[in-house]
């Protein structure tokens, strides 16, 4: 009560709740409004790359270019069901096929060795040359049985990283 | 008081890729969760927005013994103090006005503080510490040149004080205010110099970056930690979220901005020590004392974008280790 910034019914969260599989707690939701809100300056319902990048810890990520291509335009429910890979509840299978779409900018359901390329430029720079970066990729896809023409799918990025260990979840600061 | 360290190393490393001693694998390269999780981790909660945020004031007025009260509190707040307060103010100004116009050209500053050079430095939170700080002498201070009426008051009044403008985007102004800063020290007859290192205002519960053109001079540094007590009014000025002249009608409606001043020992240049090191170690000194949590970043990130050798450093380290792993073989 007396919340100013809570504009959301509790028909809004459930339904946001919905959308994004129960994935987030109601209070969660509501401070991811509250983000929202703040980080949506001119008001417009979304936030745009420009917002985004007025992040520094944003700005800096090696990926962030290629994430503000998923991120851009979202309203607030497309904006948690983005988040919610990132929920301690989603499942491994969802964080996977996460990670698959970063790599498949083209939402064509392949991977090619280009796309891995790609993120590995993202993630190195100029601190490994081209000609390394594709001797390095090329080698470990021929340890792990894969030629370099071929492309994959996301059958393949379970199998390689479902054993991995990964890690990959983000805490909503509830207060 | 929970007081962090400040550690550049924590938000500018990428990797949980640590463990050196095994060979590359495909599963390595792909595995692009670290730098996600933090992209997204900045999406959702950063140290840099949490400097500028204005904390909503806690309700505590919803229950039917204690609105009456409020009700009453709001009478007396808008009614009595908010008048007696502007009628004050107005006075004041009258008398200031009437006296400072005919003989400003005489005006010359206090000098029974300024036996030495020195600059005070302070943490910033609103204008009105420059108010406030002014009460004990008249300091000259830099400040961003301000539109409307501030920008009046500060371009007549305030420039016979000493006080020295500049404006944040123009780069240029950057030499000029270096230069104008070392005269003013120099000149003898002078007011005591202020500045606030931040070059922004801060909530009062962080502490950025403190620019080092007030370390480079020369001279004693006098650390000043200003504290507002929030327990009536927040004292931040959001100024993207509100003009000065709401910022002072809400402190002024308020029942009363409470703050703590303290005058630190001042502090010199130690031997070997550069300038920036010099300046975080004031930034400590201050942020200790005014219980402040120190983050790294500019403030001026406010207005422009970090600059992309951060992101060359982590790239840096990412490729290092992938590089070493490739020859664990």
């Amino acid at each position: 009560m007396g919340n100013t910034s809570s504009m959301l019914t509790q028909y809004d969260i459930e339904e946001v709740q919905e959308h994004c599989n129960e994935t987030f707690s109601q209070q969660e939701i509501v401070s991811l409004y509250k983000r929202f809100c703040q980080l949506d300056r001119s008001g417009g319902g979304f936030i745009s790359s420009d917002e985004f990048l007025s992040v520094p810890e944003f700005a800096v990520n090696p990926l962030s270019q290629r994430l503000l291509r998923m991120l851009d335009g979202l309203n607030f429910k497309e904006f948690v069901a983005f988040l919610s890979t990132f929920s301690s509840c989603a499942t491994l299978q969802q964080k996977i096929e996460f990670i698959f779409k970063v790599y498949d900018l083209d939402f064509n359901g392949k991977v090619t060795f280009n796309h891995m390329l790609d993120v590995l430029r993202d993630l190195t720079g100029s601190y490994i040359s081209e000609q390394q970066r594709q001797q390095v990729l090329t080698h470990v896809l021929d340890e792990a049985g894969y030629a370099k023409e071929s492309s994959l799918v996301l059958a393949d990025f379970i199998k390689i990283l479902g054993s991995s260990g990964l890690k990959m979840e983000v805490e909503v600061p509830v207060d | 008081m929970d007081l962090d360290r400040p550690n550049l190393e924590e938000y500018l490393t990428t990797d949980s890729i640590h463990k050196p001693h095994e060979k590359l694998r495909l599963c390595d390269l792909l595995d692009i969760s670290p730098a996600l999780t933090e992209a997204v981790g900045a999406i959702v909660d950063d140290s840099f927005t949490r400097c500028f945020k204005s904390n909503p004031p806690e309700p505590w007025n919803w229950n039917i013994y204690l609105f009456p009260l409020w009700c009453f509190g709001v009478v007396v707040r808008y009614g009595i103090l908010f008048p007696i307060r502007v009628l004050v103010l107005t006075l004041g100004w009258i008398i200031f006005l009437s006296t400072f116009i005919p003989v400003h050209c005489l005006l010359k500053g206090n000098d029974k503080l300024r036996k030495k050079m020195e600059v005070f430095v302070a943490n910033h939170t609103s204008m009105i510490d420059f108010i406030i700080l002014e009460q004990m002498t008249a300091f000259a201070v830099i400040m961003q040149k301000h539109p409307g009426w501030v920008g009046l008051l500060q371009s007549t009044i305030l420039e016979s004080v000493g006080c020295i403008w500049f404006n944040r985007t123009e780069a240029k102004d950057r030499e000029i205010v270096a230069r104008k800063l070392r005269e003013h020290v120099l000149g003898l007859d002078n007011n005591p110099l202020l500045i606030f290192p931040e070059g922004t205002c801060v909530n009062n519960q962080y502490s950025v970056m403190f620019k080092k053109g007030a370390f480079e001079l020369g001279c004693t540094v006098c650390p000043i930690a200003i504290k507002y007590n929030k327990i009536f009014v927040d004292a931040f000025w959001n100024s993207r979220k509100q003009s000065f002249t709401m910022h002072l009608l809400r402190l002024m409606t308020s029942w009363a901005v409470v703050c703590d001043v303290w005058y630190l020992e001042p502090q010199n240049l130690k031997p070997g020590e550069t300038p920036i090191q010099f300046a975080e170690r004031v930034r400590e000194v201050i942020s200790v004392r005014a219980g402040l949590r120190m983050v790294p970043w500019d403030g001026y990130l406010k207005y422009s974008r970090p600059s992309p050798k951060h992101t060359q450093l982590k790239q840096q380290i990412f490729a290092e280790s992938v590089l070493r792993r490739l020859d664990e073989k």
